[in-house]
């Protein structure tokens, strides 16, 4: 291979190719598309200011369900949950999401970005939709909530908006997969593509069949709106829309765990202990999770049993086995990186020597651990059909989310801007005490945001609703937990702030570090007599992993027939 | 190396750690596949989904004739309410049917049931979409406009349910409460 490649020329979309814009990469070696920095950076930070809108509105609504509080008065806290939930779970992920593309396509291809004119349409169709959504919510013409259910009906720029942002969407993935081809073509690297960029296809494609989805629900929605054909059917609507819904989440996944990936490389040095096992779950999730989004449709009617049980159960069990893969993959990597360094000392010293002051690291293992273990440990057992009956629409469900999307991806996105910004935008970070705390402060909060939705859930606590002492039915326990909810809610926004005003501050005032590496956060060093690879042919030298996801597997079995016990106690019901 | 390609052949079956690993977490799956199945034909908590194309329009008319037929009294809400301040109370007959409407922002009629009867109550919705909660029980089901939801129900413990609407449908949403009375 290495022999052809080296009589041959390379092509124009390699990096290598003569006169392409590029720059070498002081801290990596890596080469960097200019290109590709470019819209990188664009959609990074547009990305960013979504956050801290849905931040602000976060905030409000925290402040609001905290019945001591009580904020917001009915009709904008409704205004505002809709705003928070389509730039949080839309805007902000989207926009980031694609700047990872455009990274992962480019930089450790060798590849140039396929074309810019094609980033630059997709880019200002997403931006257009998006200002478009934001307005018609804050004018007041959609409070329809993120599913927005038909026959609830919002105006039709809200549609509209959210049409352009899927388009614009589907434009960048284009590129992506574009500049996969013509770099592969161009022969701008040899042999498989690394796994960041395998994580990164994964998400692609799933995003692909989830804004199809949103293709064919908001299309004939946005026609109704306008008055030209008659309305959809809901249970259609519902349907169809949870494929956009649920899979949308899963491309966050993909994304996260590439992060994951490329992070616990970048700081450890760790390696897939398997690439071919990596490879697989990441193909589980692009093959079997389109049908598992029938978790959220479980008490619905005119969805019979057999349709729920089937489609809930093979699929989207070979989903959560990709998830439980990586759960071993990645901190088994770590593990075995850290032991090659020297750190060998029992089951757990290997964790103890980590870099814990370097932000990127304590963000993702936060982001590990709270997505695997409350957001995966709830999201399953929620998504069971019958245990759905006793957690639909309440609170729990919420409090799922929060820990898979914003203690997982979200906090991994953070993680990865700490060293997204030194290299792209070649400034070293300020207020790097800050820095250090910000993943806990975030995470911390995010936990007990989540542990106060999902008590309360239990306890019968609607989601989405902006009182409950109206309803007489709620004691003192549920107020408790909706009190923790607000204290996260507060404690998470400043996290959430504190990440912003460290990234708009570095990138305003951080030191330049053109030509010279960037400031290190923290890479453990090799010990002494350590040999690198040296643990390559030994599967057993994980032994602190193992344990790990052993003791979150009994968690997992514990959590999960708790639940069935609960549901037990309710009433018979066919 | 997470970044960089790979060229050497990268497949190698798994051993050690990560075959146990996957070998215990797909039992896993397998246990909880099969969960779902096993309390469909042994639990007594399903989701069957039953449910009929229904007219909003009809349906109501059928609700009021259900109404007519069954009404054993008024429920006088004690606690301020503006959209359930009186609601009729109706008393369906053991085994058989009973009518339950959520719009905005209430669910009627009240009803009374008996304990360990069995009753088909049929849910549904006239305008928005509603969420059929009751608590403290804390069951959950979805009412959609357009369809007669059939939850087949048997209530085993005696006393004062109330319905709470857990799908938001406008700004009267968390005031949408209804009753059911077990005796
Ligand atoms: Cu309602």
């Amino acid at each position: 291979m290495t022999s052809v490649s080296a009589t041959l020329p390379v092509g124009p979309h390699s990096l290598a190719a003569p006169a392409t814009p590029k720059r070498v990469c002081a801290t990596t070696g890596l080469g960097v598309c200019l290109d590709a920095q470019r819209f990188i950076k664009l959609h990074a930070v547009v990305g960013v200011v979504f956050l801290l809108l849905g931040g602000i509105a976060a905030l409000l609504l925290a402040l609001t369900r905290w019945q001591t509080v009580h904020l917001l008065p009915a009709d904008w806290f409704y205004r505002v949950l809709t705003f928070h939930g389509i730039n949080m779970l839309i805007f902000w992920i989207l926009f980031f999401e694609v700047a990872i593309l455009y990274f992962a396509c480019t930089t450790p291809l060798n590849a140039r970005l396929f074309s810019r004119k094609v980033a630059w349409v997709g880019f200002a169709l997403m931006g257009v939709g998006a200002v478009m959504v934001d307005w018609v919510i804050l004018a007041g013409k959609a409070d329809v909530m993120m599913t927005s259910y038909l026959p609830l009906l919002a105006h039709p720029a809200f549609y509209l908006g959210i049409i352009l942002v899927a388009v614009g969407t589907l434009v960048g993935v284009f590129n992506f997969f574009a500049t996969l081809y013509v770099a592969k073509r161009d022969r701008a690297y040899e042999g498989s593509m690394p796994i960041v960029t395998f994580g990164a296809l994964a998400a692609a494609i799933i995003a692909v069949v989830t804004l199809l989805h949103g293709a064919i629900v908001m299309i004939p929605t946005f026609a109704y709106s306008m008055g030209w054909i008659g309305q959809p059917d809901p249970i259609w609507y519902r349907i169809i829309w949870w494929g956009l819904g649920h899979q949308s989440q899963q491309v966050n996944v993909c994304a996260m765990v590439a992060v994951w990936y490329l992070l616990s490389h970048v700081i450890v040095g760790a390696r897939p202990v398997n690439e071919a096992v990596c490879r697989t779950a990441f193909a589980l999730y692009i093959l079997f999770i389109n049908i598992a989004s029938a978790h959220h449709l479980l008490v619905d009617p005119a969805v019979g049993s057999a349709w729920k049980i089937w489609n809930t159960s093979y699929a989207m069990y070979l989903a959560v086995l990709a998830s439980m893969v990586h759960g071993f993959t990645v901190p088994a990597g770590v593990e075995i990186a850290m032991r090659e360094k020297g750190y060998t000392r029992g089951l757990f010293g290997w964790v103890v020597a980590l870099p814990w002051r370097n932000p990127a690291l304590s963000g993702t293992v936060l982001s590990v651990i709270i997505f695997g273990f409350l957001g995966g440990i709830t999201g399953v057992t929620l998504g069971t059909q019958q245990i759905n009956i006793i957690a639909h629409n309440t609170l729990r469900i919420p409090g799922h989310f929060h820990v898979t999307v914003v203690g997982g991806t979200t906090l991994a996105f953070m993680a990865l801007a700490y060293y997204v910004i030194p290299l792209f935008f070649q400034r070293d970070f300020i207020w790097r005490g800050l820095a250090r705390l910000q993943p806990w402060l975030f995470g911390l909060g995010i936990v007990m945001l989540s542990f106060g939705m999902s008590f309360a859930g239990s306890m019968g606590v609607s989601r989405r609703s902006w009182d409950i002492d109206a309803q007489g039915v709620y004691g003192s326990a549920a107020h408790l937990w909706l009190g923790v909810l607000g204290l996260g809610g507060v404690l998470a926004f400043v996290g959430l702030l504190a990440f912003v005003l460290l990234c708009v501050g570095t990138l305003l005032f951080g030191e330049k570090n053109h030509g010279r590496p960037m400031a290190d956060w923290g890479t453990p060093p090799a010990l002494a007599g350590a040999q690198a690879g040296s643990l390559a042919d030994n599967h057993s030298a994980t032994k602190g992993t193992i344990v790990l996801t052993l003791v979150f597997l009994a968690c997992f079995a514990v959590y999960y027939f708790a639940n069935w016990k609960a549901l037990a106690d309710v009433w018979p019901v066919r | 190396m997470s970044l960089r390609p790979l060229t050497s052949p990268w497949f190698h079956a798994p051993a050690g750690h990560e075959k146990l690993w996957l070998g215990v977490a797909i039992l896993w799956c397998f246990v909880m596949s099969l969960m779902m199945p096993y309390w469909h034909f042994r639990g007594k908590q399903n989701s069957s989904g039953e449910a009929y194309a229904v007219m909003p329009a009809d349906f109501l008319a059928r609700t009021e004739k259900f109404v007519e037929a069954n009404r054993v009294g008024t429920f006088k809400n004690p606690t301020p309410n503006a959209f359930a301040a009186e609601l009729p109370l109706v008393e369906p007959p053991a085994g058989g049917d009973a009518y339950l409407v959520g719009r905005m922002w209430q669910w009627y009629p009240a009803l009374r049931l008996r304990q360990g009867e069995t009753y088909r109550i049929h849910l549904s919705a006239l305008d928005l979409q509603h969420g059929f909660s009751l608590q403290p029980l804390n069951m959950n089901f979805q009412a959609v406009p357009g369809y007669d939801h059939v939850l087949t129900l048997t209530p085993t413990s005696k006393g004062e349910f109330t319905i709470v609407c857990n799908e938001f449908c406008g700004i009267g949403h968390h005031a949408m409460t209804g009753k059911i009375f077990v005796e």
